[in-house]
C-alpha cells in the first residue's frame, strides 16, 4: 500500500457527492439507452419487456450494413492515412533543429482543433464544390476519405509529439555512438519507443472518425450514408428500440477498440 | 564484489581466437587495418589515441556567442586512463561530445590515430560512449542491448553472440541476460551500459560522468571495476568527472579544466602536488593561500619572504617567472605544528580543532590575518595535544611550498 498522503482531496467537503454527480450525468443517459435496447415493446420510452429482437433487426438491416461497410471504408483509411502523416509531422517538429516559424507551423497542425467544425464542414463543402465545378472532378467515398483524414491529423498529432517530447535524446545518441546510421537509428530505437504513441494517435482520430456527424452530413453524397447520419436518418421517424440497438452496437465497437489500443499502449511502455 | 577476474578480454580478438595461449599482459594489440562499414580503422597507430588541436566551440550567434571550448589542444596517450576534470560548465561534456561526433568544432581538429575524425558522423568513429543516464534501450533485453553495435556493424550472428557472453561475463550479468533493462538496478544498468560500449572494441571509450548516479559504496566499487576494466581491454578511457577525487584515485592523467580552457595536465601526483595555478590548487584537495614577495630566484626555485620576514624556498611552475608580490600554495598535510610559535615558519593562534576519525584539522589565525589549515594524521602514538586560542608555530615540510602563476 501506499503510504497515507498528508493531503487527500477525497477529504475534501462535497468532493466525493460532486464526482458521484458527475459519473451520473455523465453515464445514467448512455445506460438509458443501452437498456431500452433491449425493450419488447417498439416505443423507446415505454419499458414492455426484455428481447434480444431488435439486435436481431439491426443485424439483418441492409441500410444499416451499408452505413456499416461506409464508415470502416472511411474511417479505416483515414486512420492510417491521418497517423502516417501525424507520425511525420511530429518527427519533423520535434527531430529538428529549432527553425523560424516552427511555433506557426504547430498552430497551423493544431488549427483545425480550434476551428469550429462547422466551418470545417461548409470550407470543406466549398472546395470539393469547386473542383467538381472547375475540373469535373469527384471522388466519391474519396472525398469524405480526404475530408476525414484533414481533421484527423490534428488528433493523431498531439498523442504523438507528447511521446517523442517525452522520449530521452539520449538514446538516439546513443544509438549513432553505437554505430547506427540514422536510418537504423529510427528503425531500431525511436520507431519501437513511438509505437504507443501511434497507437493512441490512431485510436484517437480512428474515434473522431467514427463517429463525425457535421462535415459527412455536409460532404456525403448520395449512396454515401455512415453510421452517425444513418442513426440521424432513422431518429427523425417514428423511434423504435432498433436506434438504440444499433446505438449500443456502435458504442461496444468504440470501447473494444479503444481498449485494445490501451492496453496494447501500455504492455508496449513497459 | 570480487575484483579478481583472470580472464583477458583482449583489445581486438574474436572470441574464437581467444584459446591461442594469450596470457601476455601487455594491452598494446595492433587494431585491425581497413575499414568496417564505412567505420575508419587506422592503419599504423601513433602513440597519441586523440590528439585535440586547437579545437573551439562556440554556441549561439551573435551576441549571444558563448564559446564553450577556447582554443584546447591536448593529447591522450594509447591505453591511457585520461580524466578531464572541472565543475559544470567548464566544458568537459562538450569536449566529449566533439569526439564522441555529437557535436562538431566550429574550429580545430581532432586526430584518433593520426586521422581527422571531426568531420565524421557518430556511426562512422570507432569511438563509443557511456552516457551518464546510461541511455539503454528501454525495449531490448540487457543481452540485446550490448549487441546493438556489432549488430550495426554487421556482425555475422555467431560472433555477436560469442562476443555478448564474453562481455555479460566481463561485466559479471551473465545471470541477468534476459532482463529488460527496466527491471535492473541502477548499478547493474551501469554495468550493462559499460559491456555495450565495450562490446564493439572501440579504439577510445568515452564516459560521461557514469557513477554519478550511484550511491558513495558502489561508486567505489565501479571505480575499481572500470580501472580493471580498462586494464583488461587495453581501450584508451577518456573519463569526465567533476569529484577530484575520483579523479585522483581512476586516472593516468588528468587535464583540469575552467571556463572552456585548459588548465594543466599532469599525473595525479603533479596535479595534487604541482598545481600551476590558483584554480587548479583550489578545485583539487585542500589548500593553504599564502602572500609572500620574490626576493631571490634559482632556476626551479625562488626563495620568497613572507610579512614577518621568514623566507621560504619554493618550487614554481615550468616557462614562469614569478617576480615581486606572489602567491603560494601549500597543502595541508604538508604542514605541521609546532608549540613553540618561535620554532615555526609563521605563527599564530589556534582557532579550531576539527577531528575527522583518520586525520585532525588545526585551524590557525595567522599573525598576519590569514587562515591556514594543518593536517595531521590521527594515531594512537599521535594524540590531540592542543588546545583552541593557544599560540602555535607552523613548519613546513622540504619543498612544502610552490609558487602559483596567478
Amino acid at each position: 500500500m501506499a503510504e497515507p498522503r498528508a493531503i487527500d482531496i477525497k477529504d475534501q467537503p462535497g468532493f466525493r457527492s460532486i464526482a458521484v454527480i458527475c459519473v451520473l450525468v455523465l453515464y445514467v443517459p448512455v445506460l438509458i439507452l443501452m437498456i431500452f435496447s433491449l425493450n419488447s415493446g417498439s416505443l423507446v420510452t415505454h419499458w414492455e419487456g426484455v428481447t434480444l429482437g431488435w439486435y436481431g433487426s439491426a443485424l439483418l438491416n441492409e441500410e444499416f450494413h451499408s452505413a456499416a461497410r461506409n464508415t470502416l471504408i472511411i474511417s479505416v483509411t483515414a486512420t492510417i492515412v491521418s497517423t502516417i502523416c501525424a507520425t511525420l509531422a511530429a518527427i519533423g517538429m520535434t527531430r529538428v533543429k529549432p527553425w523560424r516559424g516552427i511555433a506557426a507551423a504547430f498552430m497551423i497542425i493544431n488549427l483545425p482543433l480550434m476551428v469550429p467544425e462547422i466551418i470545417t464542414a461548409v470550407a470543406t463543402l466549398s472546395f470539393f464544390a469547386l473542383i467538381a465545378g472547375t475540373f469535373g472532378l469527384n471522388f466519391g467515398i474519396g472525398n469524405l476519405v480526404l475530408a476525414h483524414t484533414v481533421f484527423c491529423i490534428p488528433f493523431a498529432y498531439m498523442p504523438i509529439r507528447a511521446r517523442l517530447e517525452d522520449m530521452d535524446l539520449t538514446l538516439e545518441y546513443a544509438a549513432a555512438d553505437l554505430y547506427a546510421t540514422p536510418w537504423n537509428a529510427f528503425k531500431r530505437i525511436t520507431l519501437p519507443l513511438l509505437v504507443p504513441g501511434i497507437m493512441s494517435g490512431a485510436a484517437l482520430a480512428f474515434i473522431v472518425s467514427f463517429d463525425d456527424f457535421t462535415i459527412t452530413q455536409l460532404v456525403a453524397g448520395p449512396g454515401q450514408t455512415t453510421l452517425p447520419l444513418y442513426i440521424w436518418n432513422q431518429i427523425r421517424r417514428p423511434m423504435t428500440p432498433e436506434i438504440n440497438a444499433i446505438s449500443t452496437i456502435l458504442l461496444l465497437v468504440s470501447i473494444l477498440f479503444v481498449s485494445v489500443s490501451f492496453l496494447i499502449a501500455r504492455r508496449r511502455a513497459k | 564484489m570480487g575484483i579478481a577476474l583472470k580472464s583477458r578480454v583482449a583489445a581486438p580478438q574474436l572470441p574464437s581466437q581467444m584459446a591461442c595461449g594469450d596470457n601476455q599482459t601487455g594491452t598494446n594489440l595492433p587494431p585491425r587495418a581497413g575499414s568496417l562499414n564505412g567505420v575508419i580503422v587506422p592503419e599504423q597507430p601513433g602513440k597519441n589515441a586523440i590528439e585535440v588541436r586547437g579545437v573551439r566551440k562556440v554556441f549561439g550567434t551573435g551576441e549571444n556567442q558563448v564559446a564553450a571550448l577556447d582554443t584546447v589542444s591536448v593529447s591522450i596517450r594509447e591505453n591511457e586512463f585520461f580524466t578531464l576534470l572541472g565543475p559544470s560548465g567548464c566544458g568537459k561534456t562538450t569536449l566529449l561530445r566533439l569526439i564522441a561526433g555529437f557535436d562538431f568544432p566550429s574550429a580545430g581538429e581532432i586526430l584518433l590515430h593520426g586521422q581527422d575524425i571531426a568531420p565524421l558522423p557518430p556511426f562512422k568513429r570507432p569511438v563509443n560512449t557511456v552516457f551518464q543516464s546510461y541511455a539503454l534501450f528501454p525495449h531490448m533485453t540487457v543481452a540485446q542491448n550490448i549487441g546493438f553495435g556489432l549488430e550495426m556493424l554487421g556482425r555475422p550472428k555467431a560472433e555477436i553472440e560469442a562476443r555478448v557472453a564474453q562481455m555479460l561475463k566481463l561485466v559479471k550479468m551473465e545471470a541477468l541476460k534476459a532482463r529488460r533493462t527496466s527491471q535492473i538496478s541502477g548499478g547493474q544498468q551501469q554495468r550493462v551500459a559499460l559491456a555495450r560500449a565495450l562490446a564493439p572494441q572501440p579504439k577510445v571509450l568515452l564516459l560521461d560522468e557514469p557513477l554519478s548516479a550511484l550511491d558513495y559504496k558502489l561508486r567505489k566499487e565501479m571505480q575499481i571495476e572500470l580501472k580493471r576494466l580498462q586494464h583488461e581491454t587495453g581501450i584508451t578511457f577518456i573519463f569526465v568527472t567533476h569529484d577530484q577525487e575520483e579523479a585522483l584515485t581512476m586516472s593516468d592523467r588528468i587535464a583540469v579544466m575552467s571556463a572552456g580552457r585548459i588548465l594543466q595536465v599532469g599525473t595525479p601526483r603533479d596535479i595534487y602536488d604541482r598545481p600551476a595555478e590558483r584554480f587548479v590548487a583550489d578545485f583539487i584537495g585542500e589548500t593553504n593561500f599564502l602572500a609572500g614577495t620574490v626576493i631571490s630566484k634559482k632556476p626551479g626555485v625562488a626563495t620568497v619572504k613572507f610579512a614577518n620576514n621568514a623566507t621560504i624556498a619554493a618550487g614554481y611552475p615550468e616557462g614562469f617567472e614569478p617576480s615581486g608580490e606572489v602567491t603560494l600554495v601549500v597543502r595541508p598535510e604538508h604542514a605541521d605544528l609546532t608549540p613553540d610559535p618561535v620554532k615555526g615558519t609563521i605563527a599564530g593562534t589556534l582557532s579550531n580543532i576539527v577531528y575527522f576519525g583518520t586525520d585532525t584539522h588545526y585551524h590557525v589565525k595567522l599573525d598576519g590575518g590569514e587562515n591556514f589549515i594543518v593536517r595531521h594524521q590521527n594515531s594512537r602514538s599521535n594524540p590531540v595535544i592542543y588546545e583552541t586560542g593557544t599560540k602555535v608555530g607552523i613548519q613546513f615540510e622540504e619543498d612544502a611550498a610552490r609558487v602559483l602563476k596567478d
